[in-house]
């Protein structure tokens, strides 16, 4: 147990690493076969991550670093600087680990009947442990060097698996399109990188942060990271590729790239608040993350209303609740280094648009995966060609009305607490924003209710009177997030209190990540 | 025969090579020169980050067998090759789906090729 403890960051993102190169040759034992080892291997790693979990939430920020004699030996004895490659755990890290863990086991179930029958498949699910370790080692790095790399890992899987469907023109193009976007924004963070390494001669985020002096250079690093980020988390106005993906890729797989979208915004949230989290002055910087937001969330949920493709309706919607929650933290930042805005509504701003985060990928999980049962049944994703299809689809459209409730922000759903927190920390700040989020939430009510009525109300369409319910597997995969979903939206103070407060914590005391490697702070 | 090169050369030449790479980028409508672009804009990249260690006069940083003097600085070449590795698999997926889309559409016109619109 003691040895597990100290060395979960590195399996965690080992053992899945592992796992996706032997996949294609254990898919050739059979079907059954390869479907055990997925979910064995998912197990093993779903249990080392609860183990971390309650190890960082009992101690504190956990570090480990390789190829030194004690995992918590960050600077080596005689030097000064940090050299080695060092994973670093804190709340914020940890709470981001959780989503994509539960989103996988989530995904990975809903694929288990979605593929049946396809080829491929082996590669699909190696493909999918490949995104799995690139977005818990996102989380887990402690160097800016590894966020690159892992970074470009995500972009591959992810882009993989978009154009999975390669028998469909679309899907080629959706991936394409994600793949180029991800190069350029890759190569920008590290061009950044380069001009961080260049000044103070370090790689890891904890001593940047210690030797930072936010000359211009750092400004133009700053702004080319945050660029690189934006682009990746689809913020307006980089969000072009978003809709076209997430509308082509396999079901199973729409989930996880929307985590793997999430995990830039952690990266952005990383950068901003622990490497120039001391800079006198996160008031510009703050407003130029509300900016992006209100423009996400207005823009997303107008290009939505007018969608006739159910999952690019979606697609756009994600576009718009990410807005949600760079505008939650963007308040956060704006008055960082003012106390007293802090604590009267910078850190529930901050909680609100953290907590967002863990609901937005449940519900939109949710309803991506039922937007594609849809297709899985009847081939086509066209609401205008849907109809009536609640009769003979009662549970695809039982989690459709949940997701859709909790995107909408109606109270008993997980949304609700969400966007509550959103509201009533950001009329402090500035009430014109708070109208905003506000009037955006009812368009995005609007839009599903419109979807709805003609996907799965009115009469049958004769063609499809013989669907059927979709598989099990399928059923289980979303009722796992229909359930988080309400079980969110019925205790959210325990939830902010266990898992997000602590998150928030950590991203404020930028201070204390800096301690864990580099010892205690002059 | 260094000496007359201006230290300040290759980051010259890697402005260069990101500025021609936005260029193709956002100007020219066919896919393999996109990636063509993609290729320069990585180039430019580790060129920019492998300059940063250079020194003029420097010895190669081998420990066992090294002059006494200035040495190179080891880790941009090996951040400089893993970058070079990354982008090699990068580039390899995304002619892939180069010819994924010439199969499908015919051609590989950005403008023509295209089915996701709106």
């Amino acid at each position: 147990m003691e040895f597990l403890t100290t060395n979960s960051p590195a399996l965690i993102v080992a053992i899945p690493l592992v796992a996706a190169f032997i996949l294609p040759l254990i898919g050739r034992a059979g079907d059954r076969v390869r479907n055990t080892f997925t979910l064995t291997v998912y197990a093993l790693i779903a249990f080392l991550v609860a183990v971390l979990a309650v190890n960082v939430h009992s101690v504190g920020i956990r570090i480990y670093t390789f190829g030194a004699t004690a995992a918590d030996l960050a600077v080596p004895q005689h030097f000064i600087v940090p050299v080695r490659i060092i994973f670093e755990v804190d709340a914020m890290s940890m709470f981001m680990g959780i989503i994509v863990t539960t989103v996988t086991l989530a995904a990975l179930i809903y694929s288990l009947h979605f593929l049946k029958g396809q080829s491929g498949q082996a590669r699909f699910y190696s493909l999918m442990m490949l995104l799995y370790a690139a977005m818990m080692g996102l989380a887990f790095t402690g160097d800016m060097f590894n966020l690159f790399v892992f970074l470009e890992i995500a972009s591959i899987a992810g882009a993989a698996l978009a154009a999975y469907r390669t028998n469909l023109a679309d899907a080629v193009e959706g991936g394409f399109k994600y793949i180029v976007i991800s190069a350029v924004s890759a190569l920008l963070v590290l061009f950044a990188i380069g001009i961080l390494y260049a000044e103070y001669d370090v790689l890891s985020m904890a001593a940047i942060a210690h030797f930072i002096q936010y000359t211009h250079l750092d400004m133009i690093a700053l702004g080319l990271l945050g660029a690189a980020f934006v682009i990746k988390l689809a913020g307006v106005p980089l969000h072009m590729w978003a809709p076209d993906t997430y509308t082509v890729a396999p079901a199973g797989s729409t989930p996880m790239i929307l985590a793997a979208s999430y995990m830039s915004m952690y990266a952005l949230y990383r950068v901003t608040f622990t490497i120039y989290g001391g800079f006198i002055n996160t008031t510009t910087i703050g407003w130029a993350v509300i900016i992006v937001g209100l423009l996400s969330m207005f823009v997303g949920v107008m290009m939505a209303v007018h969608q006739t493709d159910i999952k690019r309706m979606m697609a756009y919607h994600a576009i718009s609740q990410g807005g949600y929650m760079l505008l939650g933290l963007g308040v956060g930042l704006a008055v960082l280094s003012n106390p007293t805005a802090l604590e009267a509504f910078g850190r529930d701003a901050m909680n609100g648009g953290i907590f967002h985060i863990i609901n937005h990928v449940f519900y939109k999980a949710l309803l991506f995966m039922a937007a594609e049962a849809i297709f899985f049944r009847i081939g086509t994703r066209d609401t205008n060609k849907m109809g009536g299809l609640a009769r003979n689809m009662k549970w695809t459209a039982g989690f459709y009305i949940i997701g859709a409730l909790a995107i909408a922000g109606i109270p008993p759903f997980n949304g609700f607490a969400s966007k509550l927190l959103i509201y009533e920390s950001v009329l402090k700040f500035n009430p014109v924003l708070a109208i905003i989020a506000m009037f955006v939430s009812l368009v995005t009510l609007a839009s599903f209710a419109k979807v709805f009525y003609s996907a799965f109300t009115g009469a049958p369409m004769p063609a499809y009177k013989q669907v059927k319910e979709v598989p099990r597997s399928l059923i289980v995969g979303m009722s796992i997030l229909a359930v988080l979903c309400i079980f969110f939206g019925l205790f959210p103070g325990l939830i902010v209190n266990t898992i997000v407060a602590p998150a928030t914590n950590a991203l404020i005391n930028h201070s204390s990540y800096i301690a864990a490697v580099m010892g205690a702070v002059p | 025969m260094t000496e007359y090169i201006p230290a300040n050369f290759p980051f010259v030449a890697s402005a260069l090579l990101i500025g021609i790479a936005f260029y193709i980028m956002l100007f020219r409508r066919n896919l393999i020169k996109l990636v063509m672009g993609i290729a320069m804009l990585s180039s430019g990249v580790n060129l920019f980050i492998v300059a940063l260690g250079y020194r003029v006069g420097a010895n190669a940083p081998i420990y066992t067998d090294v002059p006494p003097g200035p040495m190179v600085l080891s880790v941009p070449q090996a951040l400089t090759l893993t970058s070079i590795v990354i982008n090699v698999a990068v580039l390899a997926l995304m002619l892939t789906m180069v010819i994924h889309t010439y199969r499908h559409a015919g051609n590989i016109d950005s403008e023509k090729s295209r089915k996701l619109k709106g």
